[in-house]
């Protein structure tokens, strides 16, 4: 099994906050706005180097997604920030037509996803967020795994034409991808290569899918790793190809199972190559309050899940 | 300014065009697109500085259209001033058309800014046009259309704080305000009233004029053009299905289309 060492453990909101300030240094045409939350979302940093394009929206959401597409109409390339919870639930209205229908060039920042969110509780964790946003036509959806690869996302997505979401999140998580990566959209990455079972895993999980790899390996059991950062539009020709060689399918994700990653690869696979598959995600619940790691823990968001899933899904074989 | 009589015929030709459109697809909004006919005849001819052969022109003024309802008008006045042929206007509403029911912004149709369709959406995208045009140091503005009965919708005002907050005097909205909504007036559905009163406590500059009289209109537009440091709202008296006798000021004409024999008696009848 390939070796992921990392050095420190970085949120994935400050990825995005050091790939926006980069940004605002090299491209005078990207601005940001943010619903009072600068500070959780990392974008101080970019707001108080280039206070003329920053734009405070207070806490008027729905506004601020209209802003962002007049912005575009205007030739800029609008960055806004808040919590998953309110930048997608909260105005999907607004983002189904004045931004996905009128395909504009917005990208939608929403941190604090999931149940890492912690003690806050089930107001602000959103798990259904992924769903909402694959689900429109135009819109592309990224979850990056961390620090680095977050970063990386935030500066590529600027060269993208089009409606995008950008969803990550607030804890401190192993940051072990490469610094100076490139990042291409829709293009998954290949962590470990195996034989005997797939794990396509996004943003948090990812890094859960490799502890469940090492445990695998002690159980003689060959485990390819994919990371999907691209939800939509989905790499199918590297799925299909792993599917192929391995013969099962295990799929992790910081999400409700119904709507998510999972769902996307099951109906791939449904239509194109029918093999046994298991869903590590949340299960038609709300989540609570807890730290986030205990929340992973008792809502089954963990390596030995996973484990436990490949176990069942080989049986099925 | 162009000629008064001159504009009074375009709006005459441009009811025409709104109510054979209609007929001709089977469904549409008549009331709101007949009542809006002068303001858009201002805005076309004589206002927005744009080149209807270029629409794209980096420097045109935008006009944003909140009430994706009364597309008929949009499409009749995007015709008459040469953004394209006027026989597409009789694809209106069918399969295939670039003339969507409600204005879509994918679908080809040059002039077209924004989708709209779902109210309460249109003020925000002008803040964020003006914005743009300050951050470049452009002079073109922001001319936006609203309903009276879109101002029930909570983000008409999230909007209206941002534009002042950001002292956007690039911004001229108008609201249609005819008193008539698909359920009836209103002041029965929901009271929007004192309109001017919530402007001006929001930081605008509130105007007002017959929003039938092309002359009023158009230097009321003049009057907005030259505020320094608020962003102008204009509250324009409308009639809802102004200019067709049998229909003026009858709510049910909000989102109905005259049938054939109707059509040929509105035109006949068209003043």
């Amino acid at each position: 099994m390939k070796e992921y060492k990392f050095t420190d453990k970085k949120d994935t909101r400050s990825g995005f906050g050091a790939g926006l300030y980069e940004l605002g240094n090299k491209n005078k045409n990207v601005v940001a706005m943010c619903a009072d939350l600068t500070g959780s979302l990392k974008m101080n940093e970019f707001a108080n180097k280039f206070p003329e394009r920053f734009f405070q929206a207070g806490i008027a959401e729905a506004n601020m997604v209209g802003v962002a597409a007049g912005l575009t109409i205007g030739n800029k390339i609008p960055f806004i920030g808040t919590f998953a919870a309110f930048a997608t639930g909260r105005v999907y209205d607004q983002i189904r037509q004045s931004v996905a229908y009128s395909n504009k060039n917005v990208k939608i920042c929403a941190s604090h996803a999931g149940l890492t969110l912690g003690e806050d509780g089930a107001t602000h964790q959103i798990l259904e967020d992924i769903g909402l946003m694959k689900m429109l036509p135009n819109m592309t959806v990224i979850v990056p795994c961390d620090y680095n690869q977050t970063k990386a996302a935030t500066i590529a997505i600027a060269d993208y034409k089009g409606p995008v979401y950008l969803r990550f999140g607030r804890p401190k998580v192993p940051n072990f991808t490469d610094e100076n990566q490139k990042f291409e959209i829709g293009k998954a990455i290949n962590l470990n290569k195996g034989t005997d079972v797939s794990i396509f895993a996004t943003g948090h999980m990812v890094w859960e899918a490799i502890e469940a790899a090492k445990i695998l390996e002690k159980q003689k059991i060959s485990a390819e790793i994919i990371n999907i950062h691209t939800i939509k539009p989905l790499d199918k020709k590297s799925i299909l190809q792993s599917v192929e060689k391995t013969k099962a399918v295990v799929v992790a994700e910081e999400h409700m199972i119904n709507g998510g990653l999972g769902d996307s690869i099951a109906q791939l696979l449904a239509s194109k190559n029918p093999k046994p598959i298991e869903f590590v995600g949340v299960n038609d619940t709300f989540g609570e309050s807890g730290t986030p790691d205990k929340l992973m823990e008792k809502y089954g968001l963990k390596a030995k899940n996973i484990v436990d899933a490949v176990n069942k899904v080989i049986s099925r074989k | 300014m162009q000629d008064i009589n001159k504009l009074k015929t375009i709006a005459k030709n441009i009811r025409k065009d709104v109510l054979t459109s209609i007929a001709e697809a089977g469904s549409g909004h008549t009331g709101g697109s007949l009542g809006l006919a002068d303001v858009f005849t201002s805005l076309y001819f004589d206002i927005l500085n744009h080149k209807p052969n270029n629409p794209n022109w980096e420097d045109r003024d935008r006009l944003i259209l909140s009430i994706g309802h009364v597309a008929p008008v949009l499409y009749a006045s995007l015709a008459n001033a040469g953004y394209f042929n006027k026989d597409e206007l009789l694809t209106l509403r069918k399969l295939g058309s670039r003339l969507q029911g409600h204005p879509g912004k994918n679908h080809g149709l040059p002039g077209i800014e924004l989708s709209a369709g779902s109210l309460g959406q249109g003020l925000s995208v002008s803040v964020g046009l003006a914005l743009s045009a300050k951050i470049d140091n452009k002079s073109w503005k922001v001319y936006t259309i609203l309903g009276d009965g879109e101002l029930q919708e909570g983000s008409v005002w999230e909007a209206a704080m941002s534009a002042a907050h950001h002292k956007l005097n690039n911004i001229i909205a108008l609201i249609d305000r005819n008193n008539l909504q698909i359920d009836g007036p209103t002041n029965k559905v929901m009271t929007i009233e004192p309109l001017y009163d919530k402007w001006k406590s929001f930081g605008w500059n509130v105007l007002k004029c017959n929003g039938n009289n092309i002359l009023e209109i158009i230097n009321t537009y003049k009057q907005a053009q030259k505020e320094k440091t608020k962003p102008t709202v204009i509250i324009a008296k409308t009639v809802m299905g102004k200019g067709v006798p049998d229909i003026e000021n009858n709510y049910e004409w909000h989102g109905k289309a005259p049938t054939k024999n109707q059509l040929k008696l509105f035109i006949k009848n068209l003043y």
